[in-house]
């Protein structure tokens, strides 16, 4: 009895910090795929998700309102920092693009602390501070939501990509960019919806978990090397990678912390990496494209 | 329908194009023979607004589109690009949907079903393989979904850039056969290809460009009989 709700409740908590290292991980995915390149910003749109929900909680009383505004409000920062930052390089090579958010990240923290302070901040859950218990374990009403506004999301990504007509653009511009363009898609305005879908997903993730851990503007290089590890771990530029990735890494961390050391925890993010990196560095689902000539 | 007038273009620092000219005139079938790297490519992307030329003009149906480039791809002018560039990843039938994307984003309009019924049943075999990634097509029939997908946009004007490259020739022939079929039945063709003797036997005029400038134009019948040509691009 005893372990098996350890087992339990250490799997409510992996699939919860899991959902959100899923979510950014896609952001990750959705850039890298219209892009090539690997968008380090992705972290700190993470924090803003949580942070600008704090503020806005003062203005709206619903935590559910002022969340969905700052994701919005986050989404539009996302779309800006394209089209003021990466549009304008000559050469837009993934290379290129990548350091460019390096510094795109760090000028991300430095606004949003000198804009949102250095206190951390917080605010209850969507259903308050309710807790549930089930079959022995007893987790917060917040982690459902989690678990479920990301499903959602996902589910919500998956028929944008599959279905709608922006979605095949956007595959079809990843796929072969100047052949877009030759059917008279607009490259770069696929690659501004990236960033807006990236920053939207990541602010979700950080709108939805500061309840459970509060928001911090420093948390940002965490969250984003989290996120990486997900979707290098799943996939890079594979939907079901972020899924996968973001999962199995939420879980190892949540076991790993218990059977081995919670001082660990950060590390195994690393660790999980590095073996990637050896093992597999197209990830879990990654494989070689579809390509024959 | 085509009319280009003393364009160049290049990349970066060198010229590739210079003052070149040509036209096709309303559902003609016209070919555009050259060497490697004659300019074949580049002029083809600069018609088609992928490329801004550094001088020159390029009319569509009488009016001027030298500074509407992206206005072209999509409304009338539709290009099959070298190498075929199909969406591998994405199915045969999402590459006909994206060839119609102008027609489909932001406004669905309803007669673009139609138009893949009729390529469907221009090639049958893109029918039969619809559900399939179009990477893992054949060369012919990743070259069929290509001149698909251009038809898709409903051009009035159709380049096609090298269609015969690294195909079988019994594939050529089949590919051939649907060009002269689109031609006959009223679409205006210009036609790059390194494979002059497919070329001029399929197009009225022929255009003989040599490092970026038009060396020669005259009737197909006219190039095929024309020694010079014959010892250079037909190996006889
Ligand atoms: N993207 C590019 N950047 C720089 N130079 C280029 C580029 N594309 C082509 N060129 C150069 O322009 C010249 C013409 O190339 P182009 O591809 O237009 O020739 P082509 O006639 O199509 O040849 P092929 O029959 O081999 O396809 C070549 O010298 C080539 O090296
Ligand atoms: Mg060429």
């Amino acid at each position: 009895m005893q372990t098996s709700s350890a087992f339990l409740q250490l799997l409510v908590a992996g699939i919860s910090t899991g959902s959100i290292y899923a979510l950014i991980a896609l952001g990750f995915n959705v850039v890298f795929k219209s892009t090539g390149a690997m968008n380090f910003a992705q972290g700190e749109w993470v924090v803003m998700g949580g942070m600008i929900s704090a503020l806005l909680l003062g203005t709206f009383s619903s935590v559910g309102v002022a969340c969905l505004l700052a994701v919005l409000l986050v989404a539009i920062f996302g779309l800006l920092s394209e089209r003021l930052v990466i549009r304008p390089l000559r050469h837009p090579t993934a290379l290129l693009i990548t350091l460019v958010s390096i510094g795109l990240s760090i000028c991300t923290r430095s606004f949003v602390m000198l804009t949102l302070g250095k206190k951390p901040v917080g605010y209850p859950g969507f259903s308050g501070a309710t807790t549930i218990s089930l079959g022995g374990v007893t987790f917060q009403a917040q982690t459902l939501w989690i678990v479920g506004l990301t499903l959602a999301f996902l589910v919500i990504m998956h028929f944008f990509f599959e279905r709608s007509m922006l979605g095949k653009a956007l595959r079809a511009a990843a796929a072969d960019r100047e052949a877009a363009a030759i059917v008279g898609v607009r490259v770069e305005t696929t690659i501004l919806i990236s960033f807006g879908i990236a920053a939207f997903a990541g602010a979700l993730a950080g709108a939805i978990i500061t309840p459970l851990t509060l928001a911090s503007y420093d948390q940002g290089a965490m969250f984003g090397f989290k996120g990486f590890s997900a979707a290098m771990l799943g996939g890079v530029g594979s939907l079901p990678g972020a899924v996968v990735g973001g999962l199995a890494l939420g879980l190892l961390e949540a076991f790993g912390s218990f059977y081995i050391s919670s001082d660990f925890k950060d590390a195994i993010a690393f660790a999980v990496l590095l073996l990637i990196l050896f093992v597999r560095p197209s990830g879990l689902l990654g494989r070689a494209d579809v390509v024959k000539v | 329908m085509l009319e280009v007038n003393d364009l160049s273009a290049g990349y970066g620092n060198t010229q590739v194009l210079h003052h070149v000219s040509l036209h096709v005139a309303p559902g003609q079938s016209v070919c555009l023979i050259g060497a490697n790297g004659a300019g074949k490519t580049t002029l083809m992307r600069c018609i088609a607004g992928l490329l801004r030329p550094s001088a020159g003009r390029i009319a569509i149906s009488d009016s001027d589109m030298t500074a509407a480039a992206s206005a072209r791809l999509g409304f009338g002018v539709a290009l099959v690009p070298e190498g075929r560039r199909v969406f591998a990843p994405m199915s045969v039938r999402e590459n006909l949907e994206m060839g119609a994307f102008r027609r489909l984003w932001p406004r669905r309009d309803r007669t673009v079903a139609g138009d893949m019924a009729m390529v469907f049943d221009l090639f049958p075999r893109l029918w039969e393989r619809q559900k399939q990634p179009a990477g893992l097509l054949s060369g012919g029939e990743q070259q069929m979904l290509a001149i698909g997908r251009a038809l898709m946009s409903r051009p009035r004007l159709l380049l096609l850039d090298e269609p015969s490259m690294g195909l079988a020739p019994r594939v050529v022939q089949e590919i051939f056969v649907t060009i002269r079929r689109l031609n006959a039945e009223g679409m205006s063709i210009l036609l790059a290809e390194q494979n002059a003797n497919m070329a001029l036997r399929s197009a009225a005029r022929g255009y003989v460009l040599a490092e970026g400038e038009i060396v020669r134009v005259a009737e197909s019948s006219v190039l095929v009989s024309d020694p010079s040509v014959r010892a250079a691009y037909l190996g006889l």
